[in-house]
């Protein structure tokens, strides 16, 4: 079930923050994050009614509803995207706001940008978008902007604070190249170092885009061209989060002061990296699928540091 | 009576090589490429001029087809088909602008 790319350096200096993230744990319907002390940990969605009030910042994320996938890996997306905001709406402590890290729609017609809508703001929380891939497929390349991209720049980045942590928002699905990966581009580079110009470092930073700014898995064009001269951008800050989607999963890495976590789908699984011939659509058992979509349950036990991570799937 | 049978013998064989030279015609210009778990099958195709290839996405996940100003398909959702004639001789390279790991050749000679 917890399917977390730990990188374990013994050596790593930050050993109670480690702690702290290894110890994260997330339910597949969103993730929620609680900032203390400059350190996002997730709380998870279920076992968020057990947390303890968290001090300071809270907010969800969800990924890859791909509203309009009706295809045997989940005939029904919609429903499952019901499902999450279902749960979201159950959370005693509201947050403050939710991100969504793309994949809105599957093909990018405006009934399912409707119908995403429809449910999701149901939530009643403001939501922060970036586009995925499957966004921005319509004929002229339009509807993602219209309907999300007010007030961001290019392609539709932004950046934005709250609660003295500083988000980000990249799109790197625009402008692919042959053979690469995602692509955040010279000109979303550039504004990324005005961006972070003259920013207090000790300012934690939240940064999240669809595809991961990592390599997860490149055979698959799973990581992002020129992601990592974004992250170089960020060296100096004491606390970096990454926030992607896109592999319908959920990975975790930590490299010095940066957490990496990819979320997991709404609509439906896609396999381990190699563990299949392509990242395709993961067709499992009915009865599996919602353990999937967000089954590991949390337990946060107040008064400690750390999050106890408890398998509880949703069903089965 | 000798005369119209072999007429018709000289009809027969003309119209049967007219139709053998109209299916090399038609195998010619009817190429299919399938996209299949995230690949371009067969990815490297060799054509002559005037030959339309035709990609069909049988995958669960919209893919496009992208020759950079030569042709773009729009987004292809499951069982969806591009063609594309080509007239002129050389090598396009192509890709799908979704997934861009995906690549394929196209050699029009």
């Amino acid at each position: 079930m917890s399917a977390f790319d730990h990188d374990h350096h013994d050596d790593d200096p930050r050993l109670s923050r480690r702690k702290v993230l290894e110890c994260m744990t997330w339910a597949g319907t969103g993730v929620l994050w609680t900032i203390s002390g400059g350190v996002p940990r997730s709380l998870g969605l279920v076992g968020s009614a057990q947390a303890a009030e968290p001090a300071g910042l809270t907010f969800l994320q969800i990924s890859d509803s791909h509203v309009g996938f009706d295809k045997p890996a989940n005939p029904n997306a919609l429903g499952t995207l019901e499902e999450a905001i279902g749960r979201i709406k159950a959370i005693p402590v509201k947050p403050s706001f939710m991100i969504h890290t793309g994949d809105i729609s599957h093909l990018s017609k405006a009934s399912e940008f409707d119908d995403a809508d429809r449910i999701i703001s149901q939530a009643r929380l403001d939501v922060h978008y970036v586009p995925g891939e499957h966004d921005m497929i319509d004929e002229e390349v339009k509807l993602y902007r219209e309907r999300y991209g007010r007030g961001s720049k290019g392609a539709g980045w932004y950046s934005f604070d709250a609660s003295g942590v500083h988000f980000i928002g990249l799109v790197n699905v625009v402008d692919l190249k042959a053979g690469g990966l995602g692509n955040l581009g010279a000109e979303q580079l550039a504004w990324l170092e005005d961006d972070l110009r003259g920013r207090s470092k000790s300012m934690p930073i939240v940064v999240f885009a669809h595809i991961p700014l990592w390599s997860v898995y490149p055979t698959w064009g799973w990581g992002t061209e020129d992601g990592a001269r974004a992250l170089d951008m960020m060296k100096g800050f004491g606390s970096v989060t990454v926030l992607n989607g896109h592999i319908h999963q959920v990975m975790q890495k930590v490299e010095g002061n940066v957490t990496f976590h990819t979320a997991r789908s709404t609509a439906f699984p896609q396999p381990a990296p190699g563990t299949a011939p392509s990242p395709g659509p993961m067709k499992v058992a009915d009865d599996k699928l919602r353990t999937l979509l967000g089954t590991a349950s949390i337990v946060f036990k107040p008064g400690t540091e750390s999050l106890a991570i408890i398998d509880t799937p949703l069903q089965g | 009576m000798m005369l119209n049978s072999l007429r018709t013998i000289g009809v027969r064989l003309a119209m049967a090589a007219v139709m053998a030279s109209q299916i090399t015609a038609a195998r010619c210009e009817d190429v299919t490429v399938t996209i299949d778990n995230f690949t371009f099958s067969p990815a490297e195709l060799k054509v002559k001029v005037g030959t339309t290839v035709t990609w069909k996405n049988q995958d669960d996940i919209p893919h496009t087809v992208v020759s950079a100003g030569k042709f773009k398909s729009k987004a292809l959702d499951t069982d969806d088909s591009f063609a594309f004639t080509f007239t002129a001789a050389g090598d396009y390279k192509y890709f799908c602008s979704l997934h861009p790991h995906m690549t394929g050749m196209i050699k029009v000679e």
